[in-house]
């Protein structure tokens, strides 16, 4: 541990012993503030470092501040993705959070810890906010009993995006049913055809082993039970999955194996998993389509990925930073994120709405890998202490990806691995 | 004079003091101007070293909750985990593997670069250049770099594809990824070994060698016998700082192999940031962490010891 650090967390249990103390998890009633003209900075943690989301939020603030005196500066602070969970746990630690943050797989630590302020009762207290206008099923993994705790502002479901002409190119079409089978098969012709890889599973790498529920979702295959506590890796729904896989990246090599990459809006690869919010990096270079999921065994299913905006309960303005949050997300500054991130609320979520800020998918792909997968999606696996569940499933996970990998025997040392951190 | 002042003075405890000799004696002046040399290296060594080790003391006695901002005194039940922590073996392992590899590797090649750039020939200049110069490079860059060559389709194996060789995956492969760790961070640092042994292999006394000739002896003879004991203190110096540097790599691990596959690169430091910073367990993290400056604290005061037995000085 560098000294740094070590200064860092030197000085971080005093400020947070005090921050604590002073503020609990209560949620924040509708009232005026009564803060002084320019006495409340806010700040908020996002991971974005896109120059046109970032101006949006700018101009979303600008409008905030107009109307509220009290508002001194709003910031919005970008973390690196790959750090995110990493440096907000440390400024939380240091005494230094923000007012306001993105969340993933964080979200369960923080709202069991109390560290989330509850959004409900102010959300439905504020005007032509319309709470009811939320999607159930995308507002589940930021709740419990009821009360909310984080806003799902992004819920992008994860689709097949297709590469058209190297299909063409491999003398290949997609026609019929689109199930895993198929898509591997074609995949093996393209890939022995053009050289080029088959289907890519964006952001898994043989280690984000969780991207894979978006494969193993259609075996009804998942991770542990729906209350958590019981691995369900060595299932033999999951059994099947990884023998899918398996195959595909060291028998038929639809697949590329680990430590080859292929990258898919490169036009390295025909087939890609990846969320519906990545088609902005389609740059037009070859034809493309995008599809929902292939079916799997168990039939159509879909996955979601989510990210969450929350007040935390540290913040010393969590008033303030809660009406800015109902501000932020309301209907109309909603309808504005809706061009980078399907939006929650049932009555953005048509065809045409998303197309219309939407300029690499039309109405119709819209419809098809958005609004018909919202309802009944499943999220990523998600638990409380997701960082240490993920590096060991990871360490017993990286005996599969061996050509001669004993799958059953790999995915029950997977279990014994990650049980315990299930029930932490 | 007072009755007390005779008795302090005859017990000798107290010379009276003379009213007319200045307070800011120069013993005094300089002593004071020691002190304010030393202040800011002394504030620094105090502040970023003495206080965070005895924090991570108390730390390592705590289990800290993070979000809930609690602290629960613990007494040495982090260190009780350590006994039974079952990755903890493997960790070790792997740190010692690494450490030895890196050692060996790196004192071996620095000397060996330094007696054949300790010549003179057309360009040797640059080739000294050229074998120092990835000092200079960030260490993450080097990695990221090296991670690309190194991946199943990257540019190593296609260099072996052209021999004929199918390369392994060196990264991904349980009998490669540690090697490739070791050679990747010894080739960017040996240069820094190869300096120090230049600087020593040009400051033996040439006639010492002029002498060994002509008394017939060979190469290998002067080497170990001439050669290796004069700069003996320099190998002292490179084993201590290149051991210490070696359980302290972090970037190359994290950048190259995430402490894979399995736990076969995990070394300590490594699963040291794991525990307090990713897992939030600042606790046991604290707690591996004083194990480490244990260890080195160890290491290095051994080879001290040992010094007087394989450091040859002049004098």
């Amino acid at each position: 541990m560098s000294t740094a650090k070590k200064l860092g967390a030197a000085t971080a249990i005093a400020a947070l012993g005090l921050a604590l103390a002073g503020c609990g998890a209560a949620a924040p009633t509708p009232v005026e503030t009564t803060a002084a003209p320019g006495s409340v900075d806010l700040r908020m943690s996002v991971w974005t470092s896109n120059e046109d989301q970032l101006a949006l939020f700018d101009e979303i603030a600008e409008a905030y501040k107009a109307d509220h005196p009290e508002i001194g500066e709003i910031t919005y602070e970008s973390l690196p993705f790959a750090d995110y969970n990493t440096t907000l746990t440390t400024q939380i630690a240091g005494g230094n959070a923000p007012d306001l943050a993105w969340m993933g797989d964080l979200s369960r630590d923080l709202i069991e810890a109390d560290a989330l302020v509850p959004l409900t009762d102010a959300l439905k207290a504020t005007k032509g906010w319309n709470y009811d206008d939320l999607v159930g099923s995308v507002t589940a993994e930021f709740a419990v009993d009821d009360e909310l705790y984080a806003y799902p502002f992004s819920n992008s479901p994860f689709a097949l995006y297709v590469n058209k002409d190297l299909l063409g190119q491999a003398g290949a079409a997609i026609d019929g049913d689109v199930t895993w089978e198929k898509i591997s098969e074609l995949g093996a012709t393209v890939h022995q055809a053009t050289g080029k890889a088959g289907f890519v599973i964006r952001d898994f790498d043989y280690a984000n082993w969780g991207q894979l529920a978006t494969v193993w979702t259609g075996w009804g295959a998942s991770a542990w039970s729906a209350d958590g506590k019981t691995c369900t890796f060595d299932s033999p729904e999951m059994v099947d999955a990884f023998t899918f896989l398996h195959d595909a990246a060291f028998v038929d090599q639809s697949m590329p194996g680990p430590g080859t990459t292929a990258d898919f809006f490169a036009g390295d690869a025909a087939f890609t998993v990846a969320q519906v919010s990545r088609a902005a990096l389609l740059d037009g270079s070859f034809a493309y389509d995008v599809i929902p999921l292939p079916n799997g065994p168990e039939g159509e299913y879909s996955v979601i990925g989510q990210a969450g905006v929350g007040v935390l309960a540290t913040s010393p303005h969590v008033q303030e930073a809660t009406d800015f949050l109902a501000f932020l997300t309301n209907p109309e500054n909603a309808e504005k994120l809706a061009a980078y991130f399907p939006p929650p609320r049932e009555s953005l979520l048509t065809g045409e709405q998303l197309a219309a800020n939407n300029p690499k998918l039309t109405a119709d792909q819209l419809e098809s890998v958005v609004i018909d997968q919202l309802p009944d999606a499943v999220t990523l696996p998600n638990h409380t202490g997701p960082a240490e569940i993920k590096a060991a499933g990871k360490t017993a996970l990286d005996a599969m990806w061996a050509a001669d990998a004993d799958v059953e025997a790999v995915l029950a040392a997977t279990c014994e691995a990650i049980e315990p951190l299930l029930s932490k | 004079m007072t009755a007390l002042d005779t008795v302090i003075e005859s017990r000798g405890a107290v010379a009276p003091r003379d009213p007319h000799r200045p307070f800011w004696t120069m013993r005094r002046r300089d002593h004071l101007t020691g002190y304010l040399f030393i202040a800011p290296q002394l504030a620094g060594v105090v502040l970023f070293v003495l206080v965070p080790v005895g924090l991570g003391i108390w730390y390592s006695l705590n289990e800290w909750n993070i979000f809930r901002g609690e602290l629960t005194f613990v007494g040495g039940d982090n260190y009780a985990a350590l006994l039974t922590d079952p990755q903890l073996p493997a960790v070790l392992g792997a740190t010692a593997v690494f450490s030895l590899g890196i050692v060996v590797l790196n004192i071996a090649a620095g000397l060996g670069l330094a007696v054949l750039l300790n010549r003179r020939f057309r360009g040797v200049t640059i080739f000294r250049t050229i074998f120092f110069s990835p000092v200079i490079v960030s260490v993450v860059a080097w990695t990221l770099v090296w991670g690309f060559l190194l991946q199943d389709n990257g540019g190593i194996n296609a260099l072996l594809a052209v021999f004929g060789i199918d390369g392994p995956n060196w990264l991904l492969s349980g009998d490669t990824a540690m090697i490739s760790v070791i050679v990747t961070q010894v080739i960017r640092s040996v240069g820094v070994n190869m300096v120090l042994f230049l600087a020593a292999l040009q400051g033996v006394p040439s006639e010492l060698y002029e002498a060994a000739r002509i008394d017939g002896a060979g190469p290998g003879r002067i080497f170990l016998r001439i050669t290796l004991p004069l700069i003996s203190p320099t190998l002292m110096l490179t084993a201590v700082i290149t051991i210490v540097g070696s359980l302290q790599a972090f970037a190359n691990v994290a950048v190259l192999t995430g402490g894979g596959p399995g736990l076969s690169t995990t070394v300590l430091v490594y699963y040291v940031f794991q525990q307090a910073f990713e897992f939030n367990d600042i606790g046991y993290g604290s707690t591996l962490a004083l194990m480490l400056l244990t260890f080195v604290m160890l290491l290095t005061m051994l080879q001290w010891q040992l010094r007087r037995k394989w450091v040859f000085y002049e004098e």
